[in-house]
């Protein structure tokens, strides 16, 4: 019999079916959840760095602390919301590549929010009197801070990818690990090894290392390049 | 491509009046009650501390008078027909014509407009090799040429300089003097700070004299330099001489 490395690149250069249903489904709900996190948390964190309000550091500390929220957690509340007797129950989410990507969401938006907070409160400490002077509002001076820092946030975003696409927790919750349905490649790691079909599940170790790899590899790359580029 | 702006103005002179400015019980400026004219080059001298920069951000509009008041000519509370250039110009991490672009872009121009300003800009002021350059890898020469470039594009009937050239070797600093020179040839006004004396004296037509951040003196600049009333302007003049 050959050994998991063998039979997990056996899978891999056979581009098996089934493993890459998993590979894409995986992709789609991380991708997805970074869109959605990106699109609430650059604003929300930019106006955290602007604003100011009563009870702001209270939010800024609630935000870094959600940071290490555990996923297994994240996916508890995301489960206690979207099941029949919760607030969204009526949606019958529960059990969908939908419901994995809500959870996903709850646990890159704090890295997103907190990431791009720092980062646009370091820049507007040098714009300000600037885009003051240039008649700017602080509202309209959002989308320019967020743009000017796009190479810092950049690394934000790939933390929260990072983080989304190497959880179990949460997706194994709310998703329920349904063959070619809500199987990611964390989950059917985590089911084929208690299986002992260490093939696959090295076969989707091996995929998540390398993305995980290259991802950092451009976003070091994009950094270099850009500060060269960009000063 | 250099057009002779006339002298009158919409918005100067400016009024001071009795204008303070304290932070807690602090006073930082005290009192100050002054007049910009329009066409004119006033430089406002000072020792560390004394209000200058203070005084520039005050007129500008940066911050508000904690006491008495700040006048322009056409009643608003803060025209846009002003610019200021920054002691380390603050330059977006863009291109050199984006950050031209830019706050054409925040008054509303059109694009079309945009392009023909910013194109007319690079032409004028020798910009035109670094355009797609980031504007924060040039020299310190070139960045401050570039702000003041950018200050130029907004059309402005006045000008705050503040220590425009402090941290700039000798021919970059005798370029942005011929720029602000340039400048006040078409007409706008000029209010700068400086602590080169040397700089003060080419360039002044008025003078400004701060101490402790009460205005001394507030004099025709040959005047001034003829011969101090103040003896806190007179000791800081002095200075000069034995450095």
């Amino acid at each position: 019999m050959d050994g998991p490395f063998t039979t997990a690149l056996g899978l891999i250069l056979a581009a098996d079916p089934a493993l890459m249903q998993i590979i894409g489904l995986s992709l789609r709900v991380t991708l997805t959840a970074v869109l959605v996190a990106c699109a609430i948390g650059l604003p929300l964190g930019a106006a955290l760095a602007l604003a100011r309000f009563p009870g702001r550091g209270a939010v800024i500390v609630l935000f870094n602390a959600l940071m290490g929220l555990p996923p297994v957690v994240a996916g508890l509340i995301v489960y206690l919301m979207l099941s029949r007797s919760g607030p969204l129950g009526d949606l019958a989410l529960l059990f969908t590549p939908e419901a994995m990507i809500l959870a996903q969401t709850v646990l890159i938006l704090p890295i997103v929010v907190s990431l791009t907070r720092s980062v646009v409160a370091d820049i507007w400490d040098e714009y300000r009197e600037h885009l003051q002077s240039l008649g700017a509002s602080r509202l309209r001076a959002v989308p320019t801070l967020l743009w000017d820092g796009r190479v810092s946030l950049l690394t934000g975003v790939l933390a929260g990818f990072g983080r989304a696409s190497a959880e179990v927790g949460a997706v194994l919750i709310v998703g329920g690990n349904i063959a070619g349905h809500t199987r990611t490649m964390t989950t059917a790691i985590t089911l084929e090894t208690s299986r002992g079909n260490l093939g696959l599940a090295v076969a989707l170790g091996i995929i998540l290392l390398s993305l995980t790899l290259t991802l950092n590899a451009v976003a070091w790359g994009a950094g270099q390049w850009a500060r060269g580029r960009l000063g | 491509m250099t057009q002779m702006r006339p002298i009158t103005s919409a918005i100067l002179p400016l009024r001071l009046e009795g204008a303070s400015y304290a932070v807690g019980d602090k006073p930082l400026l005290s009192d100050i009650s002054l007049i910009v004219k329009p066409g004119r080059r006033l430089v406002v001298l000072g020792a560390n501390g004394a209000g200058k920069s203070l005084l520039l951000r005050l007129c500008h509009g940066l911050i508000a008078p904690t006491a008495g008041r700040c006048i322009w000519a056409d009643g608003s509370s803060r025209p846009t027909a002003q610019a200021m250039v920054f002691q380390r110009p603050v330059l977006l991490r863009r291109s050199v014509a984006a950050n031209l672009d830019y706050p054409l872009a925040l008054r509303g121009l059109s694009r079309l407009s945009r392009r023909d300003m910013v194109a007319r800009t690079l032409a004028r002021f020798g910009l035109d090799p670094l355009a797609d350059q980031p504007a924060r890898l040039l020299s310190g020469g070139e960045q401050q040429r570039l702000a003041l470039a950018r200050a130029w594009t907004m059309t402005p009937e006045v000008l705050f300089l503040d220590e425009p050239t402090s941290a700039l070797d000798p021919s970059a600093t005798r370029m942005i003097e011929e720029m602000i020179e340039s400048f006040s040839a078409e007409g706008i006004t000029i209010v700068l700070t400086t602590h080169n004396l040397g700089q003060a004296r080419r360039l002044a037509e008025d003078v400004a004299f701060l101490h402790r951040g009460q205005l001394i003196e507030h004099r025709p600049a040959a005047d001034f330099f003829a011969g101090p009333q103040a003896p806190e302007a007179r000791a800081y003049l002095a200075g000069d001489l034995i450095w």
